[in-house]
């Protein structure tokens, strides 16, 4: 900062509560002071990344974009990487500080007596804990990857249609519809979100069932072949909703129908704005000749 | 959620493409052929139009199942716009089949605009598919007509 090389550090700060902490943007560089890298860092910046980049509306000509540095673990540089690939920032403008990460904790709620915290289920499954192609590259080491093996996937998927939608229908019927889970997840940028949308108006604010299904399977199939599995929307989730066992089978999917892990494999497009004339046919419908 | 007579008749929701699928459906019309009458008939400018959400739209608004039908891969009046469909429902089904909404309530197909005989065979697969899932409508809300009554 005192180089003058970036405008604004996206970091963490300690949080107003014990065994918390909290996004903070530091501007120069005495604040740089309030920063703290710890296993209390769970949040995912890289949400707060598409806003500071966002352009006036009327061009404006003394605009300039700005340059952002921001603190990173291998789950924030995934989801960099996925907004740089759709032109959401430039990689030129923004600095990524990668952090050696040995996974995060939350400290489970209403348990005062659980002072450790738990290590967090995304981060004993994470399969690139090390920030991939960080600009400036901490000293430290990181939690080694997992191998993606999805066990409760593949567990939910032997189960029973109705007993899915059984699962699904409890744990959905709990959403308050507070959208906590798109304002923490990072590929969540579009400046009037579907679910917002009247005319057509494709879910009602109701406090129906049918449109908090329509609004999750919606949100989530909006992150198909994107989604770089961060859990910020589990844990920004007031109710505590199971999204994970639903955002992982995107992720596995993606993984094995296109052979693309958002934020790694580092293809240009995302998987579903492309096509290979051999993809896979198997799960359409042939109905026999008359 | 509403877990209606399985027996009763299914409405099935399609999304016709306007070059192929359309035409074919009305060719199977033209040639007097016979097929059932549960299905209502949406026409869209190519088979990538389909957005995953009116799928789960109609499934919202009582739709006991959905078809969605284009070119064959190569014949697209909009060159890939089938391809890129085919990935993205590849996707959706499997989802949607994950949280619990039966494969055969959500179907895909290619129908080019020759094949009357291949639409009308398609819609009695669908029909009779829907028709052999025990529960009824999936994901059905109050209907407008309810709700602006109450």
């Amino acid at each position: 900062m005192t180089g003058g090389s970036v405008d604004c550090i996206i970091g963490f700060e300690n949080g107003s509560l014990p065994r918390t902490a909290r996004p903070c943007f530091v501007r120069n560089a005495k604040d740089a002071e309030r920063l703290v890298w710890n296993q209390w860092c769970v949040a995912n910046l890289a949400a707060f990344v598409p806003k500071l980049f966002e352009k006036p509306q009327k061009p404006r000509k003394d605009y300039k974009t700005p340059r952002v540095g921001i603190v990173a673990k291998g789950c924030d540089g995934r989801s960099i990487a996925g907004l740089v690939k759709e032109q959401q920032v430039p990689r030129a403008s923004i600095t990524i500080i990668g952090m050696p990460c040995n996974g995060m904790k939350t400290a489970p709620k209403g348990e005062k007596n659980n002072v450790a915290g738990e290590l967090a289920r995304t981060c004993i499954e994470c399969v690139s804990p090390a920030v991939m192609h960080a600009d400036i590259a901490i000293e430290g080491e990181s939690r080694k990857p997992a191998k993606a093996a999805y066990p409760r996937v593949r567990e939910f998927e032997k189960k029973s249609v109705a007993e899915r939608w059984r699962i699904f229908t409890e744990e959905i019927s709990r959403c308050i519809r507070c959208n906590a889970c798109r304002e923490a997840c990072p590929n969540c940028y579009c400046k009037v979100c579907f679910a917002d949308q009247r005319k057509p108006s494709w879910v009602s604010p109701a406090a129906q069932v049918s449109d908090t299904m329509a609004y999750h399977l919606g949100r989530m199939f909006h992150q198909a072949g994107r989604c770089v599995e961060c859990d910020a929307c589990v844990n920004a989730c007031p109710m505590g909703i199971d999204l994970r066992l639903f955002t992982q089978k995107l992720a596995s999917d993606a993984r094995e129908l296109f052979g693309c892990v958002p934020g790694v494999t580092g293809e240009d497009v995302p998987p579903l704005n492309a096509f290979k004339q051999d993809d896979s046919e198997s799960f359409m419908t042939d109905p026999e000749e008359r | 959620m509403t877990k209606s007579n399985a027996t009763a008749e299914p409405t099935i929701v399609a999304f016709l493409c306007n070059w192929c699928s359309y035409a074919g459906a009305d060719l199977a019309g033209v040639s007097r052929l016979q097929y059932p009458a549960n299905v209502r008939v949406i026409r869209v400018p190519c088979s990538g139009r389909v957005d995953p959400l009116y799928i789960i739209k109609a499934l919202q608004e009582g739709a006991d199942g959905v078809l969605v039908a284009g070119c064959h891969p190569g014949d697209c009046h909009y060159i890939s716009g089938n391809l890129v469909a085919r990935r993205k429902f590849a996707m959706l089904r499997s989802f949607l089949e994950y949280a619990g909404i039966e494969p055969e309530r959500v179907q895909f197909s290619w129908v080019s605009a020759s094949e009357g005989g291949r639409f009308a065979s398609l819609i009695e697969k669908v029909v009779a598919d829907v028709k052999k899932l025990k529960t009824g409508k999936k994901m059905a809300g109050e209907s407008r007509s309810a709700s602006l009554a109450r």
